[in-house]
Order: structure tokens, then sequence, then C-alpha cells
């Protein structure tokens, strides 16, 4: 193998590893180019309700809309199914719903992330909901939910 | 007592990776005898302390001595047995404990069992294992000290929260970062092999087992975790490209295409420069991951503590380590002579696309995870899911699995196309006749990615055999099986994932007790919603008979869990597993009206998601067995050979 | 030769670019924990109503006496602010006194929550609808600040006391006396 490596010294064994350089730098630029154009259109971006209201975020485009669940404010349709709520920063608020089963975390008075796009209404249908751990003002082992310790019973936060 | 002797084997290793790395620069760099005899013994007691000091602080949480700030903080004499044991590096200290403790023992591995390699490399590569250590024994001692009392002793701990009470959790983190000790020993060789310019062949077996190994353990702690978040988040889904997870992945994918590139290397003594830059990029992956993961620079589902000085910490040494070996990779690189050549049509240059293709879909990865970073510096905040990672990495991957196909096809060196061609029509109709049945048969339009997902899964299924083609079966060594597993598990994997993404069906509904629902020609009814006390939690648990033509198949209990201390809710899913898929049963909410929120999913084939991932980690266990034995025959035989020699 | 010679310092400088962004993340996640634009300036003045049966009414403008206090933000529906009572508890029985206001919160909750938590409060008002929470800038239960013996607010402790942060109060609490 080494003498038929040493045999072969000339201009075409540098091509060679040119060739590999310059395959793996436009594979690599490619790569960045691609993820750059695509975080473009498919990034989901982050609003939040006073953010989005301001934004005048159109319907039908997908967006992730982060905030407080109003106290108060959460709503069980009857289908059993479907959950009305409004999220809120403080400054703005915005009515929400969501169909399915909702995180463990997801509570009212506590930070939540839907994911989803605003209907015709302004209202903003989410197909995801995240419970979003808000490290800022709750310790993250006991986030977002009361517990009774007499009935030892958990529920949402009363208003 | 424990406590201390444990901090003091501590600081003792730390003084002797100090050592270690003086003697390694005496005896490269000057060729002290005395040192290059002494720094293998060093390394040894180096590994044996710390492995001590590891044991101790296992002690400490069985007895849960609570006058142990560690111990107090992050477990609790109530705890079961198993979970005081995995407590004890289910934190920030003990995690760091652990990585020093396997990172020094892999140290002493490689300081006794390492024999193919070239004398000075050899202990180059131990110098710069000692190297890493110390920043470890820095960061351990100064900033996270595991061995900390608390004065006066608490009166019980505090760890008892049930999310952490999970087998997953509790061996899922050391087996991601066993891989990732795997990797920095990687990267000490290619230091080792540039500070000595011995980048050779020799270099890529002596670093290989290593890359498998470390390989092994993070294709085997992906599957675990994934399925952890599978069956635990009770969300359905089992990739949720969180960070998190994305941290786990990027080092795999560098182990991947180093695990390909070592291989070219010491089959063909091709792709030197390269190899070298992927055991950089591979230990950059695990040590990025790491601060990524424990920064808390970026928001996760998954709920870790986080520490921003620890960050930094790690950050300064990711910046010393990473940035030294690419600072000696740009300056040492151009003396390294190049490879053996190779044709365009060849196994090699199959590698090559391999190794590009895993490395364009890392920089997707990286990029991705990053980007939120990124923009929320410039004032956007911007959250990059599931989306952007689906569209864009999905093509890429399914492209990696067509080179797969073909590439274990191809002869090392040059081949032809045309008998490629030959070769290749087989999988290549089998694959056509995959997708004109799924386009034909489907009653449901099927997404064009998950369609040619399972084309190409037939196809590389039908490929990976082919390297026993014709074979002895009983002669083939046993890392050829490694690889055709490995490769056949690829495919299961993959036909797993289209699957489930493609033929998945899901019921949503409030029922209550007596209505059914019919899901994938199956019936499930809901019988009963009923208090029901475990140990420490107590919950509402839900009857549900499943069943199938009339027939019972099984009754499942979801139940939706209250923890007492702290207070926390879950959700307990079902997954009942059938040959073809899994019904996967999900409680929810009890509504006024005494209905009960239920999530029903029939997910048809999504077991082989795991069942590939297990193959891949099996194809490498063989893999690493027949590697380390042919390497031990070889060594035998040049013993005996150099004695024949000898003698005549 | 050169050229090739370039080629092999771009990985270093993609490198460096990365480091360049995780750290200016780094210091960006504290800037976000220290920023806290209250600090330095007096307790917004403003009269709540008793909050429980047991206790005196809160008139913030009343804080300024001369002596350094704290002011514990909390809600009886609130998890961590049951939590951190043996904490508060604790710094009361070090003499610490403390005042507090309760959030969006109903009379026979806040008693029901002091018998279960302790009492470690000397007044507490009633803030039915955040009031004070909001023009302390205070963003959510509970939050604790530091107020002087002028009645300035020395510091924000954001989230849960901790036992890990009883010292640390008590260092903050020697500082504003003076």
């Amino acid at each position: 193998m080494t003498v038929l490596a040493s045999t072969r010294q000339g201009p075409k064994r540098k091509h060679q590893r040119l060739v590999l350089v310059a395959l793996a730098l436009v594979a690599m630029i490619g790569g960045v180019l691609l993820a750059m154009s695509a975080l473009k259109d498919q990034a989901a971006y982050f609003y939040t309700p006073s953010e989005a209201q301001a934004a005048k975020v159109e319907a039908g485009k997908a967006i992730r809309l982060g905030g407080m669940v109003e106290v108060g404010s959460l709503k069980r349709g009857p289908d059993g199914v479907t959950v009305n709520f409004r999220l809120t920063d403080g400054k703005a608020s915005v009515p929400a719903s969501f169909s399915g089963i909702t995180p463990d975390l997801f509570k009212e008075n506590s930070g939540a992330v839907a994911e989803g796009a605003f209907d015709a209404q302004g209202v903003f249908r989410a197909t995801n909901i995240l419970a979003k751990h808000d490290e800022r003002y709750m310790p993250r082992e006991m986030e977002g939910i009361t517990y009774d310790p007499k009935t030892h019973k958990v529920e949402a936060a009363k208003p | 007592m424990i406590a201390e002797a444990g901090l003091a084997a501590l600081w003792l290793a730390a003084l002797l990776a100090g050592a270690q790395l003086l003697f390694a620069w005496a005896a490269v760099a000057k060729g002290n005898a005395d040192a290059l005899r002494l720094i293998r013994p060093v390394t040894v007691a180096q590994g044996v302390l710390t492995g001590l000091a590891m044991t101790l602080l296992i002690i400490l949480f069985l007895r849960s001595d609570m006058s142990v700030y560690l111990v107090a903080a992050n477990s609790h004499s109530m705890k079961p047995f198993i979970y005081k044991f995995a407590g004890a590096w289910g934190n920030h200290e003990g995690s760091m404990l652990l990585w020093v403790a396997v990172m020094s023992l892999a140290g002493a591995a490689v300081a006794l069992f390492e024999r193919g390699l070239d004398k000075r490399t050899h202990i180059a590569t131990l110098g710069a294992q000692a190297a890493i250590s110390l920043g470890f024994y820095a960061f351990l001692l100064l900033a996270s000290n595991p061995f900390a009392r608390l004065d006066p002793a608490a009166r019980d701990g505090q760890g008892l929260n049930p999310l952490l009470q999970d087998p997953g959790l509790a061996f899922h983190p050391p087996t991601l970062y066993i891989g990732y000790v795997g990797l920095s020993v990687a990267f000490s060789f290619a230091v080792g092999a540039l500070l000595t310019r011995q980048v050779n062949a020799r270099f890529a077996r002596a670093v290989r087992p290593w890359v498998l190994a470390a390989w092994i353990l993070l294709t085997f702690g992906i599957t675990a975790g994934s399925y952890w978040a599978y069956y635990e988040l009770g969300w359905g889904g089992w990739w949720f490209w969180d960070p998190v997870e994305n941290a786990s992945l990027m080092p795999w994918l560098a182990a991947t295409a180093l695990l390909h590139s070592a291989s070219v290397l010491a089959t063909r003594d091709a792709l030197r420069a390269w190899t070298i830059m992927l055991a950089v990029v591979a230990f950059a992956m695990s040590m990025i991951g790491t601060f990524l993961v424990r920064s808390g620079i970026l928001t996760s589902v998954h709920a870790f503590a986080v520490d921003p000085t620890r960050g930094s910490f790690i950050l300064i040494l990711l910046g010393i380590y990473i940035g030294g070996a690419l600072i000696l990779f740009a300056l040492r690189a151009h003396t390294v002579n190049e490879g053996a050549r190779f044709d365009p049509v060849s196994r090699e240059a199959m590698l090559v696309i391999n190794n590009l293709l895993l490395c364009v879909i890392l920089a997707l990865v990286l990029i991705g995870t990053l980007y939120p970073l990124l923009t929320e510096m410039m004032g956007v905040r911007v959250s990059v899911g599931p989306p952007y990672f689906n569209t864009i990495i999905g093509p890429i991957a399914l492209a990696l699995m067509v080179v797969l196909v073909i590439g274990p096809m191809l002869r090392w060196r040059k081949d032809d196309a045309k008998l490629l061609l030959r070769r290749a029509a087989v999988p290549g109709g089998l694959a056509l006749l995959a997708l004109i049945a799924i386009v034909g048969l489907s009653s449901r339009a099927v997404g064009l990615l998950p369609t040619l997902g399972l084309a190409v899964a037939a196809a590389l299924a039908l490929a990976s055999l082919a390297p026993l083609w014709k074979r002895n079966l009983l002669r083939t060594p046993l890392f050829t099986y490694g690889m055709v597993i490995a490769h056949f598990g690829c495919a299961v994997s993959l036909a797993g994932m289209a699957s489930e993404s493609a033929f998945s069906s899901e019921r949503l509904a409030a029922a209550k007790p007596g209505d059914t629902y019919e899901i994938a020609g199956m019936t499930v009814r809901l019988d009963s919603v009923m208090p029901f006390a475990g140990p420490n939690w107590t919950a509402m648990q839900a009857a549900l008979t499943v069943s199938k033509d009339g027939r019972v198949i099984g009754v499942a209990h979801p139940q939706a869990r209250f923890f007492s201390d702290p207070p926390t809710p879950t959700t307990e899913s079902v997954q009942m597993t059938r040959w073809n898929g899994q019904l996967y049963l999900v409680l929810g909410e009890a509504l006024e009206d005494g209905r009960w929120q239920l999530r029903i999913w029939w997910k048809p084939f999504v077991t082989f998601i795991w069942l590939g991932g297990g193959l891949i980690a099996l194809g490498g266990v063989l893999a690493l067995i027949g590697r380390v034995r042919r390497e031990r025959r070889n060594s035998k035989a040049q013993a005996s050979a150099a004695a024949a020699m000898v003698a005549a | 030769m050169n050229k090739r010679l370039l080629i092999l310092w771009v990985p270093l400088i993609a490198y460096l670019i990365f480091l360049v962004v995780a750290s200016l993340g780094l210091n960006r996640d504290q800037q976000q924990v220290v920023q806290s634009r209250m600090i330095g300036k007096p307790v917004p003045g403003i009269d709540l109503p008793a909050a429980s049966s047991m206790k005196p009414a809160l008139s913030t403008k009343q804080m300024a006496d001369g002596k350094p206090r704290l002011l514990n933000v909390f809600a009886s529906w609130c998890v961590p602010c049951a939590a951190e009572a043996p904490q508060l508890a604790q710094l009361a029985q070090r003499g610490v006194r403390i005042d507090a206001v309760a959030i969006r919160d109903a009379r026979p909750d806040v008693d029901a929550f002091l018998k279960r938590h302790g009492d470690p409060f000397q007044r507490i008002g009633l803030d039915a609808r955040s009031t004070l929470q909001f023009y302390l800038g205070s963003s959510g239960v509970p939050e604790t600040f530091v107020v002087d013996g002028k009645g300035i607010i020395r510091y924000q402790h954001i989230g849960y006391i901790g036992p890990q942060d009883v010292e640390m109060l008590m260092q903050k609490l020697r500082e504003a006396e003076t």
C-alpha cells in the first residue's frame, strides 16, 4: 500500500485532496444556506399577546403565542375536549381555543406557549400547547399548579 | 468521614492528572525516560482514585447521609433504593463527578490496554486526556463540589420529585455521559496523533474501538430517551426536536461520521485530516450538548436545574479545548500527508458522501438549535420547531439512506458503475414495488416523505444483507455481521418512522363509562374510572377494554396521577403493543358532567423505531467485539512472528 | 499552498463565531436576572385594606420608619408561597420585620393560609387588583423586596425563597441598615 502511495506522487494527488476539501466546503455552505432559507419561512415566530396585536399577525400564519393563561378565562366547551381561554402578558390579552388533552401544567395563571394560528375572527386556534416552565417565579419542581393540603386535591389557581 | 475521603481522593486525583500532563510533556518533548516509565502508573492511579470518589458518593446517597448538601438537596430517606443509587448522578455535581470518573477510568484503560499505537503518540494521547481531565477537576473542585457538607444536617432530603423517579431518567443521562466521555478519548487520540504527526491507519485502529463504544452508548441513549419521551410525556410523539434531544443527537451524528471515516482510515489509509477534524467535532458536540443543557441558555420542555455560572465554566472549557484543538489542526493538518487515493465510484467515495450528508444534517440541527439564541440578541424572539427540522432534515436523511443502500455494494478503491447498477437493480426494484403498493393500495393520501421513506426502507432492508451474499456465513467476521445488523436496523427504524407518520390514526373524546370508540378495526370501551392509591401518589385510573372482532384483546389502565410531595400531576399513558403497532391510551381531565377526556392513538409499527435503534446498537456491539478480537489476534500474531524472527 | 492553509482555519473561525454567540447569550441571561428598575426607588405609596382578619392593614406610605424590612408579595393560591413559608418564619424568628401583600386574594383564604403555613407577617395588605404589584414592577408571586428605613427598595428577590436564600436576605437587610 505504501509502495503504491509513494509511486503516485504528483499533481493528481493534490488534485484529489483539493476536490475533497472543496466538496466539504460546498456541502457545509450549502447546508448553512439551506438552514437560513428554511428558517426564514419555517420558523414559527414567537409572539406575546401584545406583540401579536401590535404586529397585526395575519390570520392563518403559523406562530407560537406565549403568555399567562388569564385567571377565570379557562372554560371547557360542551364537547368536553375543547378549551377556550385567554392568553395575556399583562398588557394585552387574546382569546384562544384548543381541542385536545392539555398538558399537565396547563392551568390558569400559569405560563403557556400555544402553537397555532389566528382565525378570521381573531381567535387563536392552537394546534399544540406546551406548558411553559416559567422559572422566574415558580421553582421548577412545582410549576403552575396549586394544591390543597387538606384534600390533597390538585387544582387550577383560584381567581 | 466518607465525604472528606471522597474530596481528598478527588484532590489527589487532580494532582495526579497534573503530574500526568507534566510527564507526558517531558516524555514526548524532552524524551525523558523516567517520565515515560511513570506516566502509565500515574494514569491508572488517577482512574482508581476517581472511581473511589464516585463509589463514595454513591455510598453517601445509599446511606441517605443528610449532612452532605448534595444528598439533602437531591435525595430522601424514603426514596426507593434504586433511585437513591441513581440519585448520585441525577444532579449537576454528581453527573460531573461521574463524567470525570468515567474519563479517568477510560484513561487508565488506554494506558493499560492500548498496544497498537506508536509509543510517543500513546503518551501524547494520555497527556491530552490529562489536560481535559484537569479542566473538569477544576470545575468540580472549584465550582461544584459534590462532597460539600451541610451544617446543621437536614432532617430529611428534598428530593422526592416524582417526575425524576423514573428508570428512564435514572439511567439515561449516565448512558449519554459515558458516550460523551468515549468521544473525549477519541479527541485525545486525535490531539496526540496531531502532536506527534502520526495520523495513519494505526491511529485509526486504536481510536476505532473507543468511537464504537461511545457510539453504541449514544445510540442506545438516544433510542431509550426517545422511548422515554414517548411513553412518559403522553403526547404521542417520539421526537420533539427539543434542545435537550438535539444535544444528544448532534454528538451521535458526528460520532457516526467519525466511525465511518475512521473505518476508511483504518482499512484504506485515506481521509486522514478529515478523520482528525471529525474527532474534534464529535467531542466539541458533546461538550456543546452538555453546555446547552446545563447552562439553561435555551429553554426546553425537559426541566433541568440550570445555572449560568456553570454554563460560563463549561463554555470556558469548551473554548480552551476545542479552540486549542482547532488551532493545532490549522497549524498541523497540512503536514499530515495525504492518504491513499480512490476513485469517484468506490466505497470510499460513498463513505465521503455519507460523511458530508451527516455533517450537513449536524450543521442544520446545530443552526436550528442555536438560531433562537442568535435572533433573540437582535431583539426578535423566534422558536424553531419540528416544521423546520422535519422539512429540511427529512429529505437529507432519506438521501443518506439511499447512499447506505449503495455504499456497501461497492468495492474499496475503484469499482465499475455498470456493475453497481446491476447489483442495485434488485433493491431498486423492491423499492419501486413498495412505492406502487403504497400509492395503489393505501386508502388515504400518504405524504411524499413517508412514502419514499417506506420504499427506501424496503430497499435498504434487502441491500443491507448484501455483504453476506454468497459468503460462508460461519467464516464471515463478527464485525461484518455488526455492520449488516446495524444497517438493517436503520431500515427497520426508518420503516417505523415512515409508517408512524403516514398511517397513525387518532381519536379524541369526552367519554362516560360504557362509551365505545372504534379505531383501526378495534373497539375501545371505557368501563370505569376509579380512584387508585400508590406509595406516594393517588390517581384516577380508567379501565379500558380493547376488543377486536368481538374478542377481548386486553384491558388497559391509564392513569391521571397526583403526587403529593411535591404536588405534581402526571399522566400515565398506557401502550398496548400488538405485532403490527401500538395502541396508545391517555386519560385526561375529568369534566364537570362526569365525563372523562380520553385520547386514543393507533400507531402502526411505531415500535420498529426503537427496535431499529436497538438493532443499530447491537450491530455496534458485535462490531466492537469483532474488532477488539481481531486486533488482539493480530498483535499476538505479530508478537509470535517477532519471537520467531528472534529465535531464527 | 497558501490558499489551502487558509481553508484549514475555517473550522476555527466558525467555532469562534459559536463561542461569541454562546457567551453573549449567557451574559444576556444574567442581565435579565439582575435587572430591576425599582431598585433605589421608594416603595409606591398605596393604602391597602387588611388581607386577613388577624392582621392590620398595610399602608406602604408608613414604610419609611427608620428600620429596614422585607415586603413579601404572595398569594394563598400559590404553591411556592407555601413552600417558602418556613424560610420566612426563620427570618421572622431572627428578628426581621416582614410586611406582606396578598395578591388577588380573599380574606378567608388568607386566614386559612396563615393557619396552615404559619404567620411571620406584621401587616398584610390585600391587593385585590394587583395595583401595588403592578407599581412594584413585580411580575408574579412570590417576590420579596428588601426595603430600607427610608422606604427605598434595595433589593428584589424574584421567586421562591429557598433555604439557601435566607443568609443572602439577612445580608441584604444588614446592607440596607446603612
